[in-house]
């Protein structure tokens, strides 16, 4: 399972990237969402993947029996997530406007204030 | 409760909320932001003599023990960097009241200028690797809202890459920081600190540290990652501009001197070397690419990119000097790159441009203002007795006891471009006579609207004016200071023990 998920992030990594490259800003802003979901899901795998034992402790007991999930990471992963969709609501205003005043959704068109 | 270690993140969130529940007075906005700066400045000195007298603070949040709980640490480098986001904010708040415009201070200005200044205190003094993620995004989205304030076209242009790279940078330190926990199991600098020197597999800790390293490369715009520094920091109005310069490359550098000198120290024959040859190409290039410019705004953001460079290589070199040279450097930089940045705003105030060629004969009509654009000017080029050439001193004298004799070759190279760089503006904007195309009428109408205001324009501009000469006359006790942070940054041992044996001053609230 976990060598499955560790596919699925680099495949998503490499989506992200390769939408990041293209030159449209919307596919731009696509590229950001799927690097903020890889990122997220990379976290998700590198803390290990426990099933069916959430970190609960029973009745009477100081600490959890047994192996139970790290329940940080999810912590973490709900952090980024929250951070990341205010950032990409920014980002999609941005290039909203962008396009109102720049008139064009092509990025070599945006070379004005390149050197 | 260590009441100094909160106060420099707690003022700046609270004024930023009290502005945003005062939308409509801009009156009593622009009080507060002078008022909260001040503050906030005070309560870093207050903090810089703490970390002095007791070495290091540690207050856990929620008085967890530390490897569960948040913490927030503050040594003398973090205190000293407090200090100057302090003195940078005031003077980027009273340079606000002249020179921004109307409807910015309308659309909540202010508001996000004291987030920001939160998101740099926050990103200084935490001690746990998620939490400056967290710092680093509340200090990102304050920048990207003040950098696309106003909606002109090369800010929409700027603010693409700046938020597109920025956002790249911040997935790669958020993919670091998993792959961290997940191979050390914590999240604490200290505790990683500990866990990384015994750590068996240091192949797995080098490929993260790489992942670091390049993140925080693109926030402090280290060759070859600093394309969007010059697309974009040229374009918003001139006081963001210098609260950029000022500090938000900075904060990628103070991470990079955190993880470098703390965490990532198991094989720096890799890691610093490739830091050396990044900070040798930063410092090369962005020179050079300085001296290409016509533009007053975009010169300077060349040579930020390029200064960064003489930082990286104080924490490249890793020697006690070095690293002292390191730090006396960036306090120096902060103070000079944002003094050059309002100088500029106020000659685009008075004669309404920025390009080289629009501008000329300054030095007839505003002599002060030449004098105090040359102070700085020199000491970024490090003339003596100013406060860059002994921060070029030391990190020279460091490279060349370490026997990196090309690196401090280039070193006095760039000094010297820097100096071409510098004295091109001097002859362009400051001693050729007005150029034939320009009326004099536009001039004269600038020049009325800045006497208005001219003591606010002047007032912060002068002060870090004085604070360059001071650096520099009173070269020994900053030296000191410096000193000081760099005792502590290479002896991590006792970063780790004040974090996680209850060592030094301890701040957990007694539940």
């Amino acid at each position: 399972m976990e060598s499955l998920m560790a596919y699925v992030v680099g495949i998503l990594f490499a989506a992200a990237i390769y939408m990041m490259l293209r030159r449209s800003i919307v596919k731009l802003v696509i590229g950001l969402i799927l690097l903020s979901n890889s990122a997220n899901l990379l976290i998700f795998v590198m803390a290990g993947m426990t099933r069916g034992a959430p970190p609960l402790i029973p009745d009477g007991a100081q600490a959890p029996l047994g192996a139970v999930a790290d329940p940080l990471p999810q912590a973490l992963i709900l952090t980024a997530i929250v951070i990341a969709f205010g950032v990409l609501a920014f980002s999609v205003v941005l290039i909203r406007r962008a396009y109102e005043i720049v008139k064009t959704d092509d990025l070599d068109q945006m070379k004005d204030t390149d050197t | 409760m260590i009441p100094e270690l909160a106060l420099p993140i707690l003022i700046p969130l609270a004024a930023g909320a009290l502005s945003l529940a005062l939308w409509r007075s801009v009156r009593f906005q622009r009080l507060l932001a002078v008022l909260a700066t001040l503050a906030m400045f005070a309560s870093g000195i207050w903090l810089l003599r703490s970390t002095m007298d007791h070495g290091f603070l540690v207050m856990e949040m929620g008085s967890w023990p530390a490897p569960f709980s948040i913490v927030l640490v503050a040594d003398v480098f973090a205190a000293i960097m407090v200090v100057l986001n302090g003195i940078i904010g005031l003077a980027i708040a009273i340079y606000s009241l002249a020179s921004t415009p109307r409807g910015h201070e309308k659309f909540g200005y202010y508001p996000l200028m004291h987030l920001l200044l939160a998101g740099v205190g926050g990103a200084f003094l935490t001690g746990d690797i998620f939490n400056l993620f967290v710092w680093f995004e509340v200090m990102l989205l304050a920048s990207f809202a003040l950098l696309t304030l106003g909606g002109e076209k090369a800010q929409m242009e700027g603010a693409i890459k700046y938020v597109t790279l920025n956002l790249f940078s911040s997935a790669i330190f958020l993919s670091a920081v998993g792959l961290l926990y997940g191979t050390i199991g914590t999240l604490n600098m200290a505790d990683i600190a500990r866990k990384v020197a015994t750590l068996e597999d240091a192949g797995m800790i080098t490929v993260i540290s790489m992942m670091f390293m390049v993140s925080f490369g693109i926030k402090a715009a280290a060759f070859p990652l600093f394309f969007w520094l010059p697309a974009s920091y040229h374009t918003p109005q001139v006081a963001v501009s210098a609260l950029f310069a000022g500090l938000l490359t900075k904060v990628g550098v103070y991470a990079l001197f955190r993880v470098f000198t703390l965490i990532f120290t198991q094989d720096t024959g890799y890691t610093h070397t490739i830091l050396l040859w990044v900070a040798a190409l930063t410092m090369v290039t962005g020179v050079l690419g300085a001296a290409a410019q016509f533009e007053f705004r975009r010169i300077l953001s060349f040579h930020i990119v390029s200064q960064i460079g003489y930082m990286i290589l104080g924490l490249a070199l890793y020697t006690h000097l070095a690293i002292i040279g390191g730090i006396f450097y960036i306090m120096h930089h902060i103070i000079v790159k944002t003094n050059l940045f309002l100088v500029s705003g106020i000659v685009y105030r008075i004669f309404g441009s920025y390009e080289l060629r629009d501008l000329g004969g300054v030095y007839r009509h505003k002599p002060l203002l030449a004098v105090l654009f040359l102070i700085p000017a020199l000491s970024l080029a490090g003339v003596p007795p100013l406060s860059g050439f002994f921060g070029k001193l030391i990190l020279i004298r460091a490279s060349l006891e370490s026997g990196e004799w090309v690196v401090s070759g280039i070193t006095l190279l760039v000094g010297l471009l820097t100096l071409y760089s510098m004295i091109k503006i001097w002859a362009e904007v400051f001693w050729k006579p007005v150029p034939d195309h320009i009326t004099d009428t536009a001039r004269l109408e600038g020049s009325e609207k800045l006497a208005k205001h001219s003591w606010a324009y002047y007032f912060p501009v002068i002060a870090l004016a004085t604070c360059t000469v001071l650096i520099g006359v009173w070269g020994q006790p900053i030296y000191e200071l410096a000193e000081m942070a760099a005792d502590q940054l290479t002896n991590p041992g006792g970063y780790i023990q004040a974090v996680m044996g209850e060592q030094g001053i301890s701040g957990a609230m007694q539940p």
